[in-house]
This record gives structure tokens, sequence and C-alpha cells, in this order.
């Protein structure tokens, strides 16, 4: 396949409108110093990329225990309170510790190189953002070692398992998540002002590349929700500590407030995790299809649509709590209605890759494989959507392989193309293509193998969440454990890619990849510590 | 290239493989009531629409990663926009969509409609068990997982229902609209029996509503379809279904043997029945939590062997089973257990495990409690 590359632009060509050299206007903390009081972006960019891969190997490890446990019927490993301590931890690390931090990190490099800004608009508040999450993610994880044990009632977290039966280490786990959404919202205020404030003159909204504009509207969405998590949170706080009775109903409270609420904030925060990875998606397909992207202007729309919409489905996470029956309809009418910008999006990259001329660096292997497989969650997804039939999906393993299947290989194989295609521009070098090849192939087939079969076990009637299973789900368990441990192996291979990257590799010009067209392109690779100090010359792309 | 076109053809034929094998643990079940069948056929249509969009979509991608490889020479072209084809890829979803949600909506307005119902049963989710009531009836009773630990923990085979076996079946009549009210006295449950297609959550402080009518006299398993802590797993569903007259004597002898109970609390009952009953009380209804040697789990589930407070004030241990303790798990069985079920489990709590406080507490003692 390497014989299908085409030549990389050498770097004679790459003499592009530079953003400035690093000025050194007085003497830079070292060491740790300079990690925790800079304020740079890119800095702080990596900082959060840094941390997201960390905690996407804890909650991996989280995840193999769980289906260490599961490869056979019977109770091996662990004990059932620990199996579920490691089935919440792992959703909860995974949300707010490696999906959500990873696409900040990257907002927080390419947001600013895309619109041509010299630095993110608040750059204080943003060594601020970060700064939370280990703190948030320390504590987290010590309420492991906490008598009764950490958080084990799904990341779901439903009321009263959480309030009235929750282990005491409750409360820190409240305190934890109090701080990772304050972060999140300071993120979003910082890139919301960026976008709009900070862009190259001559650069109108419908200009910008569409990983700023899913940023955008994403950056909205988590000032919409979040303080409705916080919200939500601080209810459970005063229920279990003030002895109030938001969700007791023993007190006169309602259980089911809890999951309205929470799925408020929950419904859109699951398009928080997957809109900024199309925006890398659009951003991959037309480079290495050399061609522009089909439809610029529907791709907002649908983005758009998809996230005013997501406002109005919430209640299909609950078709069987009881709902009256309009409810039922209007939610099952909603969720189906996403489907259609959803369509569009999945058409317009198709319609991209359409008498292009394509070529398959591991960037664009992971962005052609979100599109099948984010997909095949997509239908999974509409099925779902069917309410009479959720009564026979909802809370088995066909929901635990649709959601894997859009979060998975659909937000973090959008992650690793972006990390895969910019690499070039943070390192200067080019990441090993024999090496990201084997990393793709490694994880495709054992993010398959791993959830595949969760869809048959699932229809077959395996409930999710439980640490021990009837006979006739064994094989397809079994499968997906082994398919999880291929996966989570092959993991360490893109840790061997990214540090080879850093450290060496060939050189790669300002204009990494000759079908690329953004404005991050423009200035040199690496990009240098400071660049658009004056802001650059901007010409629209014809979108 | 061609490696991704296998194995895609390697996941088509996965799917297909799925379809054609329904019956053998790799689809919904068919299931055995007229919503089920409904329900299974919804899901087959909307499984294949997707299929079908599957291939048309998936076939125009690869056709294209294919075709237009630059390795093949491929000089792309520069369109990025036309305005018909995006009106059309608007228009044909829609429609799909439209179709789909038609029949959807009729089934589910049947699935919602639990009128005319010729029996109620009150189905109560608790850690880590199902209580079934009949109402109106006189015949209640808790039905627990029967599955011995020594199969969960390895010692021993695991049998051909391991985890989805009860010591007490629902008993149902077939051919009868029967109507499940469903509660909770602790956290959220979900009462799932996927041949019925009837899955319900059971929530504290709320009664749902479903129903279900049974065509085939059987055996039909489920199991607790909501977290709901530790033994969630540990908590199925057992369905007997039997032709309408076995149903009714099954009733009359269930009601003769409740009435018979109750004749015995006015009675004096000895030691040692007491404790007989109340190992066996013991057994279904606190060892999950308290643990069978009484050493309980601390911090949540504290241990009533050696525990003085209890022992010293016999008054607070009776209030305690009977009344529950409020924002902790520990439930009230008042409701649930009878007079002769509280008085054994009490004194069987105060007399085992090195406890001995010999009280003996009368049947008769509870009722003047309870009433």
């Amino acid at each position: 396949m390497a014989s299908n590359l085409p030549p990389k632009p050498t770097l004679e060509h790459s003499t592009a409108a530079s953003g400035g050299l690093a000025h050194e206007h007085h003497e830079r903390p070292r060491g740790i110093w300079r990690w925790l009081l800079t304020t740079n972006h890119k800095e702080i960019g990596t900082l959060y990329l840094v941390f997201s891969l960390v905690m996407f190997f804890i909650g991996g490890i989280f995840a193999l225990v769980v289906r260490a446990e599961l490869f056979q019927p019977g109770l091996q490993l662990v004990q059932p309170e620990f199996f579920n301590q490691m089935t919440t931890m792992h959703g909860l690390i995974m949300v707010f510790g490696a999906v959500m931090p990873s696409f900040v990190g990257l907002a927080n490099w390419m947001v600013p190189l895309q619109v041509g800004a010299p630095d993110m608009a608040l750059p204080r508040l943003n060594n601020f953002s970060f700064w939370l999450l280990p703190v948030a993610f320390t504590l987290l994880l010590s309420t492991l070692l906490m008598p009764g044990g950490g958080p084990d009632f799904g990341w779901t977290f439903y009321a009263p398992l959480s309030t009235t039966y929750a282990p005491p280490s409750t409360t820190f786990f409240i305190l934890s998540l109090h701080m990772a959404g304050i972060s999140s919202i300071l993120g979003a205020i910082n890139i919301i002002a960026t976008i709009l404030n900070l862009r190259a003159p001559g650069m109108r909204l419908m200009d910008m590349p569409l990983f700023v504009w899913t940023w955008l509207i994403t950056a909205f969405l988590l000032i919409a929700v979040m303080p409705i998590l916080a919200g939500v949170i601080t209810m459970m706080l005063m229920d279990i500590n003030f002895g109030t009775s938001f969700f007791n109903a023993a007190g006169g409270g309602d259980p089911v407030l809890f999951q309205h609420l929470f799925w408020f904030f929950g419904h859109p925060e699951v398009y928080i995790m997957i809109l900024p990875a199309f925006g890398i998606v659009s951003a991959i397909i037309p480079t290495f299809a050399r061609k522009p992207l089909f439809g610029y202007a529907s791709m907002v729309y649908a983005t758009a649509s998809i996230a005013i919409l997501s406002f109005l489905v919430w209640a299909h996470h609950m078709f069987v709590v009881g709902l009256p029956l309009v409810a039922e309809l209007f939610f099952m009418f909603t969720t189906m209605l996403i489907a259609i910008p959803t369509g569009v999006k999945v058409f317009n990259w198709i319609a991209t890759l359409f008498r292009g001329s394509i070529t398959f660096e591991t960037a664009m292997l992971f962005a052609l494989s979100f599109v099948v497989l984010f997909t095949i969650g997509g239908f999974s997804g509409l099925m779902l959507a069917i309410a009479p039939a959720d009564f026979q999906y909802h809370d088995t393993y066909f929901v635990v392989a649709h959601f894997h299947y859009v979060l998975v290989p659909g937000a973090i194989f959008a992650v690793m193309a972006g990390v895969y295609y910019w690499l070039p521009k943070w390192t200067g070098h080019y990441p090993d293509e024999r090496l990201g090849r084997w990393h793709f192939w490694m994880s495709v087939i054992g993010v398959n193998l791993t959830f595949f079969p969760m869809h048959f076990s699932g229809l077959a009637g395996m409930p999710r969440r439980i640490p021990d299973y009837a006979l006739q789900f064994a094989d397809f368990n079994m499968v997906s454990s082994v398919g999880a441990f291929m996966f989570g192996v092959s993991q360490l291979l893109f840790v061997w890619g990214v540090i080879k990257c850093v450290r060496g590799g060939e050189k790669a010009p300002a204009k990494a990849w000759e079908g690329a067209e953004d404005l991050e392109w423009s200035v040199p690779s690496p990009a240098p510590l400071h660049t658009f100090e004056t802001p650059p010359e901007f010409t629209p792309i014809t979108h | 290239m061609r490696k991704s076109l296998a194995w895609m053809m390697g996941a088509g034929s996965f799917l297909g493989l799925a379809s054609s094998t329904l019956a053998n643990g790799w689809n919904m079940p068919v299931g055995v009531t007229d919503v089920s069948r409904e329900i299974y056929s919804l899901h087959m249509t909307i499984f294949w629409i997707c299929v079908v969009i599957g291939i048309v979509v998936f076939g125009v991608m690869f056709y294209s990663l294919f075709r237009y490889r630059r390795s093949r020479g491929a000089k792309s072209a520069n369109f990025h926009e036309n305005t018909s084809v995006e009106v059309v890829w608007t228009a044909i979803p829609l429609l799909i969509l439209v179709g789909m949600a038609l029949p959807a909506t009729a089934t589910l307005k049947r699935m919602y409609d639990p009128s005319e119902a010729e029996l109620d049963v009150m189905v109560t989710g608790q850690q880590w068990r199902w209580h079934y009531e009949y109402l109106g009836e006189d015949v209640s009773f808790t039905s627990s997982l029967s599955t011995p630990r020594s199969q969960v923990n390895g010692e021993e085979e695991k049998d051909e229902n391991y985890l989805l076996d009860v010591d007490e079946p629902l008993v149902l009549p077939v051919g009868r609209k029967v109507r499940f009210l469903m509660t909770s006295d602790d956290v959220i449950h979900s009462w799932w029996v996927p041949d019925l297609a009837v899955k319900q959550d059971s929530i504290p402080g709320f009664v749902n509503e479903n129903w279900v009518r049974i065509e085939e006299p059987g055996i039909y398993r489920g199991q607790c379809a909501e977290l709901c802590g530790k033994d969630h797993a540990f908590m199925p569903i057992v369905v007997r279904a039997v032709e309408a007259d076995e149903f009714d004597t099954w009733l009359a002898e269930r009601q003769e043997a409740a009435a018979a109970e109750a004749s015995g609390v006015d009675r004096e009952w000895g030691m040692d029945e007491l404790m007989e009953r109340g190992e066996q009380v013991y057994g279904s209804i606190c060892a999950t939590c308290h643990q069978p040697d009484g050493s309980g789990a601390e911090p949540t589930f504290p241990a009533l062997a050696g525990n003085e407070a209890l022992l010293n004030d016999l008054d607070r241990h009776i209030d305690v089973v009977l009344n529950g303790v409020s924002g902790t798990p520990m439930a009230a069985y008042r409701g649930n257990l009878n007079p002769v079920e509280l008085a054994a489990v009490i004194t069987y709590e105060r007399n085992a495990w090195g406890n001995e406080s010999g009280d003996a507490v009368q049947p008769s003692e509870i009722q003047a409690l309870l009433e």
C-alpha cells in the first residue's frame, strides 16, 4: 500500500505565509512551572491531549477488568460490588476524562491556527480550565480506595441508587464532577470568544473550517447543558447530606425527575462527544480525496439541526419508565428526525470521495472507518428510536453495542484520525505510516470483534451491567473479551507511534498534506510557540 | 484497499447470518403474544431497511474508494454542490421514516391499552428479588434466584438454566389479559421477559402499568434490566404460563394455604419451629445483604451477629424489621411478610450465629403491632 501514497510536498514548496517566529520577550519558566503556568494555547492543547490519553488508558484498564470477568459465565476475578465500580468508573472516565478533554485539546491547538488567531481569547482562563481536570479526576479515582468503594451506580447514576443507596464516597464523586463541569463551561466560553472575536480579517462565519464550526456549536451545547448537570448533582448532594427529598419517593420526591434532568443534560452531551468528530472528518476526507468538501453549507446546517434536535429527544432514553403515550410518540418522532441531518453528513462525505483522487494515509484510514462504523452505530440508533421495539432493546447489550459504535470507532477514531492528521504540524515530522497502518488495522478488527457480537447478545436477551450471565450468552461474550484485549493492546502502538513522531521522522513542510487547504498549513511545521502575531492574509476557499 | 472490501463483505455476511438464524439465540425472540410478534416484525422491518440503506451507501462509498484511487491515476473533479441531489437525499429518508413511524405508532397504542384486564398482578421489585401479589385474590409471594452460589463461584457445574431459575415462578393463565402494576420498595428495577415483550421499570413511589395475553403454555424466563445494586444480575424472572382451568386450581390451592398460614398467627409457637421457619425466611430475604452468617457488609449493611444495639432492645429490632430505616437501604417488611414470617425471622436473628437473647417472638405479638 505504501506505493499508493503520493509524493509528499517538499520543503522547498513550503514558503507559504508563515506566522512569524517565536519571540522570547523574557525568560520562560522551565520544568514543571512551564506547564503549570503556561497560557499558550499549543502547550495547553498538548496538556489536554496527554491528559486525555492517560485517562483513555485508565478507563481502558477498567474496561478490560470488566471484559476479563465476562470472559466466562460465573464469578472468577472480581465480586459484583467491584464489578459495578469498574463499569461506572469506565464510563465516567471515558466520557468526562478521555473523549471530552481530547476534543478540547484539539480545539486548543487547532482553533486559533484555523481562524488565524494568535492564541485563545482568554489564555489564563484556559490554564485554569485545564488544571481543574487533573484535580477532579485524581479525586474521582481516589474514591476507589475509600471505605465502601467508589461510584457503583453506572455512569448515568440514577437516583435513588446513587443517593439513598450509594456508597459514602458519592459526595466526592459529586465534587469531582462539579470541577470537570466548571472546566468544560470555561473551556466552552473560551472557544466561543476565540471564534467570534479573533478570526482573521475577512474570514466570515461561513468561511470557517468545519472543525471550527462544529466546535462553535458544541461549545454552545456545553454552556447550555453543563449547568443542568451541575444542578442535578447538587440536588443529589442535598438529598445525601442535608435531608432533602428531591429524588426520594419516601419523602415526596420523584426518582423519574432525576432521569429527565440527567438526560436533558445527557443527550446533548452525546452530541458534544460527536460533533467535533464530524468536524475532524470533514477536514481529513477532502484533504486526501483532493477535492473540496461537498455541501459545506448543508454540513453547517446539519450540525446546527442536530444540536437543536438534541434538546428535544432526551426521553428516548426513558421509553420504559412509564411515560404517557403522547410523550412516547413525541420523543420517538423527534428521535427519528435526527437520522435526516446525520444522513446528510454521511452522504456529503461520500459525495466528497466520489470523483476525487484518493490516497490512504493513516489519518484517512481512520476517517473512512469512522464513516462506515459510525453509520453502523447510526443504524442501531435508528432501530432504538422505534419506541415499541425499544421495549425489547432497552438496557440490553444491544444498547451497549450501539453507543460503543458511535463512541469508539466514532468519537475516538476521529480523535486518532485528527492526531495523525495534525501530528506533522505539531511535531514537524510525519508519523510512521507502517506503524500507523498496524495500529489502524489492529484497532478496527479489535473494535468490531468487541462490539459487533454485543448486538446479538443484546437481542438474545442479555441485560447490560451484569457481572455474570446465563449460559446462552457465553460465546458472544468470549469473542467480545478477546476483541477488547486486542483493541486495548493495539493502543500501545498508537502511543509508540506518537512518541516516535515527536522524537523524529521524515521532516514535514508547512503544508504537510498536498490536499490540505486551511490556515494552519500556512505556518511552519512544527508550529512555532507563537503564531499569527499579526493577522494573516485570508482568502476564502470556495465552499 | 482489497482488505477493507473483504472486511466489509465479512461484516455483510455476518449481518445476513444474524437474520437467518433467528431461532438460535442470535436475534430477538418472536415471543408468544400478539404484541411481541408485532414488535418483532417492526424490529425486522427496520433492520432490513437499515441493511438496504447500508448496502447502497457503503456500495457507493467503496466504489468511490476503489475507482477514484490516486494510484489508479484518478484526477480529482472540483464540484462541491448539487442542490437537487441534496434535496433528494433529504427527502427520501424522510419518507422512509414516515413509513416506519406509522406502524410503530399503531403498535405503541396497543401496548398502552391495559383496559379490560381479567387479572391484576402487583409486581414489586426489591433488592434483589421480585414480590408478586394477585390483587384481590389474597395470594402473594416472593420469587428469588434459586441457582446455588456454588455454581456462581464455579465449585459446581452450572446447570441449563443457570441464573434463570427461581424458587417460586409467577404463574399466569394462558388466553386471559393480565395487567401488571409495577412498583419498587427500594431502587429502580425493571421487569423484563423477552418472550412476552414486557419490559417496564419498577420505580419507588410510582405504579407503572403494562399487560400481557400469553398464547402458549410454557416457562418464560427473563431478568431485571435496570442496574439495582450488587446483585442486579441475580434477580431473574420466571413465568409459568398454564391453561386457564389449571391456573384457577392453582390459585385456589394457594388461597387455602394462605388461609392456613393466617390461622397459625393465634397459636403459641415453639422456639424450634420459629427458628426453623426463620432460617428459611432469612435465607431468602435477608441474607443477600446481611450475609448468611449475619456478618453484614459494612458500611452499608450492618452485621447482625453480635449486634448489641439490637440484642439489647427487642422493640427497636421489631421496629427496624417492620418499618425499615429511612435514609438507608433497609426496607419496611410489614407489607411483604406475614406475621408468622416476621416473628420467625426476628426470633432467628436474635438466636442464630452466637446471638443468645433467648427471645421467642410470637406471631400474635407482631399481629397486634400491625393492627
